[in-house]
């Protein structure tokens, strides 16, 4: 009895001590937790450097990106002079085609035709940032050469230098500076399929010249163009008409005895308005040479427009007049070629984006008249333009002229298409 | 005559002077001035295959480059971007806050004609100035006679900082209806 309560004792103590060993033993001492601890520290000292270093690659890809792009969008490598290249080049043109049905109510000189009147090419590059060349090729009509109807011209061929903030000077071949299309005329920017006549008759427009001119603006809006160049060349001989546009010499070995001088002051201060005048003195018409035996025919050239466009409203206005040397009145046996003058009234409304209707009444002094007859012309137009994107142009319009005993009176209709890129 | 003039254009060269600047503003003066003095960090947006179709489609030309910088401090957003007019980049900064031009601004002009669209009187017109949801802006501008390129280079780039804005304050570059 006394034995079996000895052993059920030491059992009870067995049972209960075992366990209290066990945890025991498994508890960390102090020391194992120090070294624990360390290489738990020594873990995170591992995990924040690699962190810092993932962090690092990171900024080193971004860097590398970065660099790429740099590199890709500068064209780098070995194709970099030839980016650079292409980057300061420039490339434009722009083109029309026209129909014309018209109907000479004076006598038998219909036109219907079809012409490729215009394709040019723009050629520009920049040498600097200050210094650039620009130029621009037309072919006309179609076809160039011996007996066609087209021409090769060069119409601008200049060195433009910015020799001041907002100061300019260029010298070569270039447009002068005066009326509305003569320096703008790309056909998606006027109305009407034909440029008007009072600008292609009596300024005459397109009319580019050579020599040095100087542009500028003065702040507050104003701006202006003074220039010396080479001057028109009418070749009269006695009756003739002293045509001024057939006096243009389009820079093709150009005499070049007596000089021209132009002056423009334009004013742009307000939105959508656009007031300009432009003075011109040509030295002498005739070069230096006699016809009919008059010589030292200097002559002015006097042309102020407006142009205004406020929302799909827009108008334009020009009156240009030519004062000459009265000698001409005996080269062209008339009493009144020493005054020519012209001008237009353009109203125009946009319906959509796209389309926009015009409507333009002109007159001007068609020198061409036979001597003693009355030189004045007249027409009235109406059309419209129908953009297909907005530097692609459809052009329809309907004229009707008046005027000039002896000269044709063109009524009828003009369909074109036009461009420029 | 002739000496006369010649004369007249020498002195008029010699009174220019200085070498040439077109640069109205300094693209960091324009930043700091549009958060007025406390520019955020610059930021870069990479442009998606959504994106470069959308620029594309208001440029009517690929976008010249693969990101932009940005400025951005909330809901509002500054803009440095080039587009050529006719010849050479105009470089314009363009202010938005909440879909909505607040400031647009020639920064740097290049092109030998139609710098008027620098002036007051132009830029103007923009502000308050949204997209539609054809990506146009809703609102006509006025143009300036002789400077029609240079006039569609600001208004493109008006549209294509809209768009841009639109994609980093809502993801998207879809535009509600107004």
């Amino acid at each position: 009895m006394y034995l079996r309560v000895w052993l059920c004792t030491l059992a009870a103590l067995i049972l209960t001590a075992v366990p209290a060993f066990a945890v025991e033993d498994d508890r960390p001492s102090m020391e194992q937790m120090w070294e624990i601890i360390q290489q738990q520290a020594k873990e995170i000292e591992k995990l924040k450097a690699d962190a810092a270093h993932r962090d690092q690659r990171i900024q080193d890809t971004d860097l590398k990106v970065e660099a790429t792009a740099d590199a890709v969008e500068q064209g780098a490598g070995s194709a970099d002079s030839a980016a650079t290249w292409a980057e300061q080049t420039s490339v434009g043109g722009y083109g029309e085609l026209h129909y014309n049905n018209l109907d000479d109510e004076a006598g038998g000189d219909d036109v219907d035709e079809i012409d490729l009147h215009r394709y040019v090419l723009f050629f520009g590059h920049q040498f600097t940032d200050t210094v650039r060349f620009y130029s621009e090729l037309e072919v006309e009509h179609g076809i160039a050469g011996e007996g066609k109807n087209g021409e090769v011209e060069l119409e601008q061929a200049f060195i433009e230098w910015d020799y001041a903030a907002h100061q300019r000077a260029k010298a070569g071949v270039f447009l002068v500076p005066v009326g509305i299309l003569n320096e703008t005329h790309e056909p998606d920017t006027f109305y009407g399929v034909e440029r008007n006549r009072v600008e292609a008759e009596i300024i005459p427009a397109t009319w580019w010249e050579a020599g040095v001119a100087f542009s500028g603006e003065f702040g507050a809006g104003f701006s202006y163009d003074i220039g010396i160049h080479s001057g028109l060349f009418i070749e009269a001989s006695e009756g003739t008409a002293a045509r001024l546009r057939s006096g243009r010499q389009k820079v093709s070995e150009a005499k070049a005895d007596e000089l021209a001088y132009t002056a423009r002051l334009k004013y742009t201060g307000v939105r959508g308005l656009e007031l300009a005048a432009t003075v011109q003195y040509q030295t002498d018409l005739f070069q230096g040479e006699t016809f009919a035996g008059e010589s030292s025919i200097d002559a002015m050239l006097y042309e102020v427009h407006a142009a205004y466009q406020s929302g799909p409203f827009q108008l334009r206005a020009l009156y240009a007049r030519w004062d000459i040397d009265d000698g001409i009145n005996t080269v062209t046996e008339r009493d009144d070629a020493d005054q020519r003058e012209g001008f237009y009234i353009e109203p125009a409304f946009k319906i959509t984006d796209q389309l926009g209707l015009f409507l333009r009444y002109s007159e001007w002094d068609e020198v061409r008249a036979d001597a003693g007859s009355d030189m004045s012309m007249s027409e009235r137009m109406v059309g419209a333009n129908f953009w297909l994107t907005e530097t692609v142009v459809l052009k329809a319009d309907y004229q009707d002229q008046e005027g000039v005993d002896g000269r044709a009176e063109l009524d009828g209709f003009n369909l074109g298409v036009g461009w420029s890129f | 005559m002739i000496k006369n003039g010649l004369v007249a254009m020498l002195l008029l060269i010699a009174a220019g002077g200085a070498h040439a600047d077109t640069v109205y503003q300094a693209p960091d003066v324009f930043v700091q001035q549009a958060f007025e003095g406390a520019a955020p960090q610059m930021q870069t947006l990479w442009l998606n295959r959504e994106l470069k179709q959308g620029v594309k489609s208001i440029l009517h030309h690929p976008f010249a480059t693969m990101r932009v910088r940005y400025w951005r401090d909330g809901s509002r957003t500054a803009w440095i971007l080039d587009e050529i007019g006719k010849e050479r980049p105009i470089t314009l900064g363009v202010v938005i806050e909440n879909k909505t031009i607040m400031q647009l601004k020639v920064l740097t002009y290049r092109e030998s004609r139609g710098g008027e669209v620098r002036h007051a009187f132009f830029t103007s017109q923009f502000i308050g100035a949204m997209l539609n949801n054809k990506w146009q802006l809703d609102r006509g501008i006025d143009g300036v006679t002789g400077a029609t390129m240079s006039v569609r280079a600001v208004t493109r780039v008006a549209q294509v900082a809209l768009l841009f804005h639109q994609h980093v304050t809502t993801g998207t570059t879809r535009v509600a209806q107004q």
